[in-house]
């Protein structure tokens, strides 16, 4: 039904996918597994019309297809059902149902019709939902079988799941997955992508695996040595060594000698709801604690609370002994800590302004002269001492930060803590998005600061980043710390994910 | 980088066209400037103490002394200080005056009936070109005198330049605090209210506590004060609801707008009550303050230069400074940026928007001060609509509704604008329904520049990008 042949796609310093081919039949689901920034997303932008393909050809039902937008893919027949929910909560859900979709007539709502179709829908889906429930007052696992049931209104010949369970309970989850079966037997096909393995495991036919945006393997499960439910079981291990593949190579840079001093941050008993249970760990000074999991599994609250950016239900932090407040970033900022955002853009700089005044913002104490007003001179002094040294590239001083590439972004962030003398760095995706000449760069001063004494907390969902850089790694999973690898630099990488994807609980620090 | 097409002449212009794009506001300021001067294009006869000087120079060369002079003005001020400024230059010379009319052609008439009565004679008349032509005038038979006339914009004079900017200054100075709340994303509706709150307040003190007629400057100072913090305490009030509550700051200053114009129109009620001893009619008068003092502020001057004007341009320089230099300016600026990573980078966000709010009130009250002290009392109705020009000044100045951008300057010009085409309309005889037009479709203007803006810009950061990007190892 889809065929993708050779598609290629680059974004700046990142080549997100290189010349996958990949099919869907009639009544199939595929699977897609990969690491994070393995070119997942990318591959669905561009099969769902957000994004154009650099090279390569799209056939769909048998014709070369170039979709311009989102709309026209879903003119044609392709559905997508995204992380984020869609619904419009003030509204029903047979409103929602319908809503964009052109069903009136003449513009007039077609409403006796409409709840005919909403009741079918939601039959079909095995849900017991009054159509006229506001969509407010549905749980999220509900509210996600309205987003399906929206997607099957238009007859989707071709229904995209991008991680559709995240929001979603065991239970929830597992009707999700009998509903996308369904679908398929009706002649529909669909692409399902996700983290867990069980759940491709259980719904896909097929598994392709994609790794650095290359189409790595791809598993067929019909054949021969199927079972009871008409498919092969799945060989998880086989699965994860594809997705992590690689060996760790030199891409790091070597460690300092400087040594791992006595307890700087100690963690205890951090909980938040659902996110954070009871999460405690110390750093040491010198030492790079590498925080790894699947997205999701609350390692950025994790940071957040720390950082007094978010509000724990419980637990305490200490630093240097001294028991921390957590009830402001500002609080934070005073006491040593500071924070490299996951979203640089979001969270991390006010765009509007210049590199310089970003890297002043929370300096600005440091600059100041009586009567609260800023020392220009003694401001544009640090900052050009930080930008010689990290070498942040700029056309002129006063460029607005969002100008930069996300490298020299990064580097402001990481100029302004330097500048600040921080004593607990919290790193959160630190190289999210940046090419691989700054990448280096980073890792260096990731590590510097750490041979000062600092104690680094660094969170990354690539295995080898935080696998390479760390003298320690926790493994999160669901918001409990699920086990820890002593040794990252000889770990093997599909043990690590396996602790990440729950498959394996015990505390075992794996070596290869 | 692009290829430069064009090679030099091209870059000269693009970098000309970069520029006024930068300075758009100023670029249709002078414009405007230049429309308005155009369209006012007419014989000027200017009555000052200075063509009044001339004509008596006049009157002295063409006389023999000795020679008696009529002096004929009107009933005004200026005619006053024009004829003052004729009889002085002709006291210095060896002239007689024979006699001075301030009024119509009758009295005209009636003086020269008089001087002739009397057995004198009048060698000559100096005047200026309205009078000239009067009847009696012309046909008294005694030789004429008048400054001559000359071509020159009516816009363009210092007294009407100076008499725009000092109409306007009270909308200015709101604008400066608003321009900090636009800054921060947010809006203020209820600068009109504190405004007339402030000015009702500091009035009805300035009666009841501080001795009225007999009010010591000092007093009449506290009053003053007590109006302004009346306002600031008010934009703490909508600080507080859109920080704590969060309440959008529409309607958290809706609220106040409405709270506050009522304050207003409730304490001038019960004032008049009181000085009528009870049963006065509920319609709200202006508080009159009796204490000639008090008119100081709003109607005098310094150096030729009204003290609103005065006032005005402290406070912009002030606030200018405040937000360029000092560290609040820079947090004003990251709140309106991007709220979430200037709480992640240490800004005290809450304090920085209940300051914004606060100084937006003040900056309201000062407005309602220099208002009462204008009319010598406090109105209740002052300042209704004013929220709605003074927002399109703001952004007319080139400040983003969506936070982060503008600049003290250009609001100062933005009031400008609105105030030049307001006077240039009036001068060119616009009546005031197509003024509202006029307005209305330039804020429209502004309002679509200030949507274009981002894409322009990020036409440009692309090409920026791709220029600095760091190479791939």
């Amino acid at each position: 039904m889809l065929e993708l042949q050779r598609i290629s796609k680059s974004y700046p310093g990142v080549d997100a996918l290189r010349a996958v081919s990949l099919a869907v039949g009639a009544g199939e689901v595929l699977g897609l597994v990969g690491e994070n920034g393995a070119g997942k997303s990318t591959l669905i932008r561009i099969v769902s019309g957000a994004e154009r393909p650099d090279g390569g050809r799209i056939g769909f039902e048998g014709e070369p297809a170039a979709f311009a937008s989102p709309a026209d893919a879903r003119a044609r027949g392709i559905a997508v059902i995204h992380q984020e929910l869609s619904l419009v909560p003030q509204l029903s859900v047979r409103e929602n149902l319908f809503l964009g979709a052109g069903w009136s007539r003449r513009g007039i709502v077609r409403r006796r019709w409409e709840e005919r179709e909403a009741r079918c829908l939601l039959g079909l889906l095995e849900m017991d939902i009054d159509p006229d429930t506001r969509c407010s007052e549905l749980s999220l696992g509900a509210r996600q079988a309205v987003e399906i049931a929206k997607a099957l209104a238009l007859e989707p010949r071709l229904l995209i799941l991008d991680e559709p369970t995240a929001a979603l309970s065991p239970r929830e989850a597992r009707a999700l997955l009998c509903q996308v079966r369904e679908l398929a037997r009706q002649g529909a096909a669909a692409i399902y992508i996700s983290h867990r393995l069980e759940e491709i495991e259980a719904v896909a036919d097929r598994v392709a695996v994609l790794r650095d945006g290359e189409l790595v393997r791809s598993i067929d499960r019909r054949g021969p040595a199927a079972g009871d439910d008409g498919l092969a079981p799945l060989d998880r291990d086989e699965l994860i060594e594809a997705m992590v593949g690689r060996s760790l190579s030199a891409e790091f840079p070597p460690r300092l000698p400087a040594g791992i001093g006595e307890t700087r941050l100690e963690v205890r008993g951090l909980s938040a709801g659902r996110r954070v249970r009871d999460v405690s760990f110390d750093i040491r000074r010198g030492e790079i604690l590498g925080l790894a999991g699947l997205v999701g599994a609350g390692r950025t609250d994790v940071a957040r609370m720390i950082f007094g950016a978010a509000a724990p239900d419980r637990g305490e932090v200490r630093l240097d002994g001294t028991r921390l407040e957590l009830r402001s970033p500002r609080q934070a900022i005073r006491s040593g800590i500071c924070l490299l955002p996951e979203d640089r853009r979001g969270h991390g700089l006010v765009l509007s302004r210049s590199a310089r005044a970003n890297f002043a913002l929370p300096n600005l104490d440091r600059f100041r002269r009586p009567g609260g007003v800023v020392d220009r001179r003694r401001e544009g002094r640090a900052f050009s001492r930080w930008r010689e040294q990290l070498d942040i590239r700029l056309v002129r001083a006063g460029q607005r930060v969002a100008t930069l590439s996300g490298g020299n972004q990064q580097k402001v962030v990481i100029a302004r803590w330097l500048e600040r003398g921080a004593t607990v760095v919290l790193c959160d995706e630190p190289t999210r998005g940046i090419d691989v000449g700054a990448r280096y760069e980073i890792y260096e001063w990731i590590r510097r600061m750490a041979s000062e004494g600092k104690a680094v907390l660094l969170i990354s969902s690539e295995l080898e980043e935080v696998l390479g850089m760390s003298d320690r790694v926790l493994v999160m999973h669901e918001g409990r710390i699920r086990g820890e690898i002593a040794d990252p630099a000889r770990a093997d990488p599909a043990g690590v994910l396996r602790i990440a994807a729950g498959i394996e609980r015990s505390e075992k620090p794996s070596v290869a | 980088m692009p290829e430069e097409k064009g090679g030099r002449a091209g870059r000269w212009r693009r970098r000309l066209l970069d520029v006024l794009g930068r300075n758009l506001s100023v670029v249709v300021l002078v414009l405007l400037c230049l429309i308005s001067s155009a369209a006012t294009w007419r014989e000027q006869n200017p009555i000052t103490s200075r063509s009044g000087a001339a004509v008596a120079r006049q009157v002295l060369e063409a006389c023999q002394a000795p020679c008696s002079v009529l002096i004929v003005a009107r009933d005004t001020e200026a005619d006053r200080v024009f004829a003052a400024a004729i009889e002085q230059g002709l006291d210095a010379g060896a002239a007689r005056i024979a006699g001075r009319v301030f009024g119509q052609p009758r009295d005209v008439r009636l003086e020269l009936e008089r001087i002739v009565g009397a057995g004198a004679s009048v060698d000559a008349i100096a005047t200026h070109r309205i009078a000239s032509e009067w009847g009696p005038v012309r046909t008294a038979g005694t030789p004429v005198f008048a400054p001559g006339s000359y071509h020159w914009p009516t816009f363009l004079t210092a007294r009407n330049l100076l008499n725009v900017v000092n109409q306007n200054a009270d909308i200015a100075i709101i604008a400066l605090g608003m321009t900090l709340v636009i800054l921060t994303a947010g809006i203020d509706l209820s600068v009109g209210s504190l405004l007339a709150l402030a000015g009702v307040i500091a009035a009805v003190t300035a009666q009841e506590w501080f001795g009225g007629a007999a009010a010591s400057p000092a007093g009449l100072l506290a009053a003053m004060l007590l109006g302004v913090a009346a306002a600031a305490l008010g934009g703490l009030l909508s600080g507080t609801m859109v920080t704590a509550f969060r309440v959008p700051p529409f309607v958290a200053t809706l609220g106040l707008m409405m709270l506050a114009r009522g304050l207003a129109l409730i304490l001038a009620v019960g004032h008049q009550r009181r000085l009528v001893g009870g049963g006065a009619e509920g319609t709200p008068e202006a508080v009159r303050v009796e204490a000639a003092v008090f008119a100081w502020l709003g109607n005098g001057a310094v150096l030729g230069v009204p003290n609103p004007i005065v006032l005005m341009l402290v406070l912009f320089v002030a606030a200018h400074l405040l937000m360029t230099r000092t560290m609040f300016g820079r947090y004003v600026y990251a709140v309106g940026g991007n709220v979430e990573a200037a709480r992640l980078s240490g800004v005290p966000v809450t304090a920085v928007l209940l300051a914004v709010y606060c100084l937006c009130g003040a900056f309201a009250g000062l407005a309602g001060i220099v208002d009462a002290s204008r009319f010598e009392g406090g109105r209740p109705n002052a300042g209704e609509l004013y929220e709605l020009q003074v927002i399109a000044a703001v952004v007319v100045g080139g400040a983003s509704l969506a936070g982060g951008r503008g600049r003290i300057a250009g609001t100062l010009i933005g009031a400008m604008i609105i105030a030049v085409i307001q006077n240039g309309l009036n001068i060119a005889g616009v009546a005031s329904y197509e003024q509202k037009v006029v307005f209305g479709a330039l804020i429209l203007a502004a309002v679509l520049l200030d949507r274009l803006q981002p894409k322009i810009a990020s036409r440009r950061a692309r090409m920026t990008r791709a220029s600095t990007s760091t190479p791939v190892q």
